[in-house]
């Protein structure tokens, strides 16, 4: 028999903020977590503007100094995020579930990007026998779920998947589909990025693909606006715990919403360019697995990057999804508040869509001053609306053409 | 000698994240420091850099103590 799935704690790391409910305010206030890059110095780079994690300090999440030396910033992040939501859920290892029934899924588009652009300035500088015996092990994107495992304790299934940007919602769907098929009763799960870098930042830089507007940083990300320019690039991590509902029912859990569907698919088209096509049978998919009818969805967490291609594309798939549905329904994107969190971005999206349909409010897209007229949806704009919805959906979509799609239900006995 | 010590001292509080008082000569770096191997292979690279000097791995693997630490180096240095 297959288990019903439901969210039962939550974490975030980001640039509005570090705890679940200051972070949720901030998005219902409609503030920008955008500003000008403080990691390094951006006098020759043409984007000087990112969604930056301020003063972020490991201890206070209760991750020990030295460990922390010994992570890259991504791992710290997933880590205290994951300690957060772990704390959120009451779950207790070894107290109020077996360490084999709980596994780890935090994956990051990208891993250890910061430790390997300092290591490889090391080896430039001072050669071979100066580079770090830690760099493998802090640079490799599988290493936030095996700290994640180290420091919790957690002995299920531990993986980690590297979808770049559709990562935090492959993440939590596959998650999903672990606990579905009775391999685990809890997972922790979602996404982590930390890649506000030299090296990365000149990259996209050079694809053309990021938010050139430095003279207003709070208004750079602007989804399915006229004006829009590219994605402001943002860090930090997103974790849900996944819980089967029988084992969250025994113990008395809180449950925020229920996970009910999960869609994955591959553009088969262009390293970097979307295809409408691919995003729309990855929906048409989840809607399926979740077996409910299209005109279920009452709200879908866009991907909505705010570039001048990604946000047409995804709202060509959402109307070859719904037909007229998709004029009744509201799309909105918070990447124009966190930035975009890369292969975070899924796992704070998710929790997003948690408390969205637990509160019955629907974040807005901010900045849409002036709607791209070949973009015709309501994107719920500039303010956060009350809407009580029962059936939402996520869509996260990667370069490679990976696409993925949750779809969450208000938590119903 | 107490140049030497102070100075490997500093090198494995700020390493390994120990107190100070616990960096005696008798420390040894797994058993009472807490340091595993990769610890061991960075403490290593930093003593070179800090006393200009090239510990072969095979003295490296011999050395188990702050004291054997210091006594390596002021005898090589």
């Amino acid at each position: 028999m297959k288990q019903r799935v439901v969210v039962t704690g939550m974490g975030v790391v980001s640039s509005l903020g570090n705890d679940v409910q200051a972070f949720w305010n901030n998005l219902l206030a409609g503030k920008s977590g955008v500003s000008y890059i403080e990691a390094f110095d951006t006098a020759d780079y043409p984007t000087k503007i990112a969604a930056e994690v301020k003063n972020f300090n490991p201890e206070e999440f209760g991750i020990d100094k030295k460990e922390a030396r010994r992570m890259d910033r991504f791992v710290q992040f997933a880590l205290a995020a994951s300690l957060n939501a772990m704390k959120d859920s009451k779950l207790q290892i070894g107290e109020n579930v077996e360490a084999d029934r709980v596994g780890v899924s935090v994956g990051s588009g990208i891993g250890g990007l910061g430790t390997w652009e300092d290591q490889h300035t090391i080896l430039m500088e001072k050669g071979p026998r100066r580079v770090s015996p830690f760099f493998i092990p802090m640079m490799i994107a599988n290493m936030a779920s095996g700290q994640i495992s180290i420091s919790t304790g957690a002995k299920g299934p531990n993986t980690t998947t590297v979808t770049a940007c559709a990562t935090g919602t492959h993440s939590i769907g596959d998650s999903y589909k672990i606990i579905q098929r009775g391999d685990a009763d809890v997972m922790i799960c979602g996404g982590a990025e930390a890649t506000i870098r030299p090296i990365a930042v000149a990259g996209f830089c050079n694809m053309r693909a990021m938010s050139t507007r430095n003279e207003e940083p709070e208004k750079a990300s602007r989804p399915f606006d006229v004006d829009r320019d590219g994605f402001v690039m943002g860090e930090g991590s997103g974790v849900l715990v996944l819980e089967s509902l029988e084992h969250a029912q025994a113990r008395g859990a809180h449950i925020y919403a229920e996970v009910i569907g999960y869609g994955m698919s591959g553009d088969a088209h262009h390293m970097t360019e979307p295809d409408p096509e691919g995003a729309a049978r990855c929906m048409q998919r989840a809607i399926k697995d979740a077996g409910v009818e299209p005109q279920a969805i009452e709200y879908i967490n866009a991907h909505g990057t705010s570039t001048p291609v990604g946000d047409k594309s995804e709202t060509t798939a959402i109307k070859a999804t719904f037909g007229d549905h998709a004029y009744k329904l509201a799309v909105s994107s918070t990447k124009s508040m966190t930035g975009h969190m890369l292969g975070a971005a899924g796992g704070v999206e998710a929790v997003i869509l948690g408390l969205a349909l637990e509160n019955g409010i629907l974040p807005p897209t901010i900045n849409l001053d002036n709607q791209d007229p070949e973009l015709d949806l309501d994107y719920v704009p500039n303010t956060a609306r009350k809407a009580g919805i029962k059936v939402a959906l996520s869509n996260s979509f990667g370069f490679g053409g990976h696409n993925a799609t949750v779809i969450m239900r208000k938590y119903e006995a | 000698m107490s140049d030497v010590f102070d100075r490997v001292k500093r090198i494995v509080v700020e390493r390994l994240g120990v107190e100070e008082a616990e960096v005696t000569n008798e420390a040894n770096f797994k058993d009472d420091l807490g340091a595993d191997s990769l610890d061991v292979v960075e403490l290593v690279m930093e003593l070179e850099d800090e006393f200009d000097l090239e510990i072969s791995d095979e003295d490296a693997e011999k050395i188990t103590t702050v004291g054997e630490v210091v006594n390596y180096i002021q005898s090589h240095a």
